[in-house]
């Protein structure tokens, strides 16, 4: 029963199977209806769900994240779609202040289940404010989950379990990635819980963390590196808040090294929590300090020169030949 | 709560009719609509924005959409041919943007959106700096204040309220209402119909209302926000929103040049003389896909688009020119060869733009650079250079 798809067919299907299985689920964000979104994620939803569960909102995210808040309250799971994750700002203040502290505030009595869906990160020759990687500023608020998918079979699984999940998850759609790889779902096989941590590729000698559109470098710098008789294990962690630090723990007590890459700027970035929580929980087996390799701290350039500031093969090589040279 | 309450938009059934306050919808813009040349190319009269146009302005104002005509149909082309990573048309939208943007004095400032080739052009700025913005060279090559021309603002709506800011300065520097046309200013701000529903903009309104600011909010309803029509952003008539802001709203027919030029003239007039804002909607629509990566056949009628093509704001000049002897054949063959110049320069200008180093990254970050980011620009630039050329 498995078909071959791409990311953005998986994330289709599991909105699909999630609005089938549950008639509380609604869509909600700008371009959702008949164009299915500007990367036709919700494609065809709206034919066969009707306008009132797939609804063009008006052009303010703050009123889609706003009025979800509310729909939510009153017991429909709202999944709304930011266009790009640069437009997530203008909903900033309604995600940090009032999704993320509403089930705290009334004691657990209003509970929030509703997701936050960002197609986030570059590399797609776009304008400014097309191409952000705004997770740590929701990964640094309680009472937000964060999850990054990187592949077609985990956007699967992914979006319906966010769906699923009581509390409220900002749901991160690399972009680049959309359209990209295909690969084989099978509908009957039994995910993995939502908020774990996956080991890719097993490796000996350093620990490459990533999630979302790094996921894929990480996985080609090991291909590179093997041919250098270098054995790189990779960790897609999947989920950044809460983060599963088990797989990551083990992996690094083995390997001694470790280099989290990310497209986000590193200063205060997921890098850094990382960093820190692997050196509190295993420093004597560390070998080399635990390196980063990410976005630079300056605005996401002009699309000619992004390639320079998106982490690639190159220079996680180059941290991971850091990390064996210590 | 009755049951009615709770019927589909399409039937309020709660509270007053709207039709009956508003009156009927019109796909024409309705009877409130300010016109000054008909689709058919012929003058008419208005009784309060009515102007003298001497034979030179009209051609001026024509020679004007039709080269930005041109730029956008190069831009597009240039976007096929992959020398531009996307390109937000104008096709449809020239007459709105000519007629705002000869309207402006120097010493105003304009607040665009990032479909304002039109403005842009009337304030003097090389197209091929716009062009290098989507090409992504940079986020726009011109300074500000130069030009007296911000730049291209991609988050929806937010320049609105950066243009009343500026007008509240201006109003502090004693540069309105002084009664000196020469120094009076004012501000406009761009945006389109789905940005109307944004917070911000009518948070701009607010402020502008509450500091009398001297700012014109012009709005180009195209009548689309990407796939989503009109309706889906307002149940009334945009430009009666302004009207619950205490200010002013007028809707222009943004396909007639004369006539978009004669009410931001007049807006800007009030704007400088210290009346306060007001919102004019220009009464348009987008001929062409909402960017070069969308695809309008999914949710629009192509009966539509031929509808508006009959009220194309180009044309509709050229009728009137040739009917009324004011433009003669050369007159029309000397501009179509200018607009081929134009089309070349752009063409070879656009692929001759260099990419700008990687270490550009760096620049303009902060004012004043921090240690931290210098060192992180040593350090890749060392890493570069690790690569001796090999690397790319
Ligand atoms: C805050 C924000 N949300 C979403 C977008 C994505 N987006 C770009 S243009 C657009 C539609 C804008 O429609 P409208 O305001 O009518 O202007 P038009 O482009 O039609 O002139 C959308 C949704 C954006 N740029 N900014």
């Amino acid at each position: 029963m498995s078909q071959r798809i791409t990311l953005a067919k998986g994330l289709n299907l599991g909105l699909r199977k999630a609005m089938e299985d549950d008639d509380k689920v609604l869509l909600m964000g700008e371009d959702v209806g008949k164009l299915g979104g500007v990367f036709r994620i919700t494609d065809g939803l709206q034919k066969d769900f009707g306008e009132d569960r797939v609804i063009d909102s008006p052009l303010a995210e703050s009123g889609i994240v706003g009025t979800a808040v509310g729909l939510a309250l009153r017991g429909y799971r709202p999944v709304v779609e930011i266009q790009f994750d640069g437009f997530v700002y203008p909903a900033y203040d309604q995600i940090v202040c009032q999704v993320a502290k509403m089930h705290y505030r009334s004691k657990g009595r209003s509970p929030l289940p509703m997701v936050i869906r960002i197609p986030f990160g570059g590399g797609i020759g776009a304008v400014e404010h097309h191409s952000e990687s705004p997770e740590a500023q929701f990964a640094h608020t309680p009472g937000i989950k964060v999850v990054a998918c990187s592949n077609p079979v985990d956007g699967y699984w992914m979006i319906q379990q966010a769906i699923a999940s009581d509390d409220p998850v900002v749901f991160l759609e690399p972009k680049r990635q959309y359209h990209a790889d295909k690969a084989d779902l099978d509908e009957t096989a039994t995910p993995e819980p939502l908020f774990t941590s996956r080991v890719v590729r097993s490796g000996t000698d350093v620990t490459v963390l990533a999630y979302g559109p790094t996921v894929k470098t990480a996985m080609h710098a090991a291909e590179a590196a093997a041919t250098d008789g270098r054995s790189l294990e990779v960790i897609d962690l999947r989920t950044l808040s809460p983060l599963d630090m088990v797989p990551v723990l083990d992996s690094v007590r083995r390997t001694g090294r470790a280099v989290v890459c990310h497209e986000a700027h590193v200063n205060l970035g997921m890098g850094a929590e990382l960093a820190a929580r692997i050196t509190e929980e295993c420093f004597y087996a560390l070998e080399a300090p635990v390196l980063r390799v990410g976005g630079f701290d300056t605005p996401y350039p002009a699309s000619r020169i992004e390639e320079d500031f998106l982490p690639d093969l190159d220079r996680l090589l180059d941290a991971v030949d850091r990390a064996m040279d210590f | 709560m009755t049951q009615e309450s709770t019927s589909s938009p399409g039937d309020p059934g709660f509270g007053p009719d709207l039709a009956e306050v508003f009156g009927p919808s019109h796909q024409d813009g309705g009877p409130d609509l300010v016109q000054l040349l008909t689709p058919e190319g012929e003058r008419v009269h208005h009784p309060e924005f009515d102007l003298d146009f001497d034979a030179d302005e009209i051609r001026g104002l024509y020679r004007d959409m039709v080269l930005v005509r041109r730029l956008d149909v190069e831009a597009t082309a240039l976007q096929r041919h992959g020398e531009l990573g996307i390109w937000a048309q104008l096709l449809g939208q020239e007459a709105a943007q000519i007629g705002a943007g000869r309207a402006l004095r120097p010493q105003d400032h304009v607040f665009p959106t990032y479909r304002e080739h039109g403005v842009a052009w009337c304030r003097g700025i090389d197209p091929l700096k716009l062009l290098g913005l989507f090409r992504g060279v940079d986020h726009g090559a011109w300074d500000p204040e130069e030009f007296h021309f911000g730049l291209y603002t991609i988050v929806i709506g937010a320049q609105t309220l950066h243009a009343t800011g500026y007008a509240m300065g201006m109003q502090r520097d004693g540069v309105v209402g002084t009664g000196d046309p020469e120094r009076d200013a004012a501000v406009v701000a761009h945006f389109g119909d789905g940005a109307s529903s944004q917070g911000d903009v009518n948070e701009a309104f607010i402020f502008a209302a509450s500091y009398n600011a001297p700012v014109v909010f012009f709005c180009q309803n195209n009548q689309w926000a990407i796939s989503e029509p009109i309706e889906r952003q307002s149940r009334i008539p945009l430009y009666q929103r302004a009207l619950g802001f205490g200010f002013p709203g007028i809707r222009v027919d943004g396909n007639d040049v004369l006539a978009t030029y004669a009410v931001t003239r007049a807006a800007l007039q009030r704007a400088r003389e210290g009346q306060g804002p007001t919102f004019v909607e220009a009464y348009t629509y987008r001929m062409g896909a909402h960017t070069t990566t969308d695809d309008p056949t999914r949710y629009r009628l192509s009966d539509d688009v031929e509808r508006w093509k009959l009220r194309d704001p180009i044309a509709r000049v050229e009728v009137y020119l040739r009917r009324n002897g004011l433009a003669d054949d050369a007159f029309f063959e000397t501009l179509g060869e200018e607009a081929d110049e134009l089309g070349a320069r752009l063409r070879e200008g656009c692929r001759a733009m260099p990419d700008p180093s990687p270490l550009a990254i760096f620049d303009h970050v902060y004012a004043e650079e921090t240690e931290e980011l210098a060192a992180q620009r040593a350090g890749f630039e060392a890493y570069l250079e690790s690569f001796e050329g090999s690397r790319r």
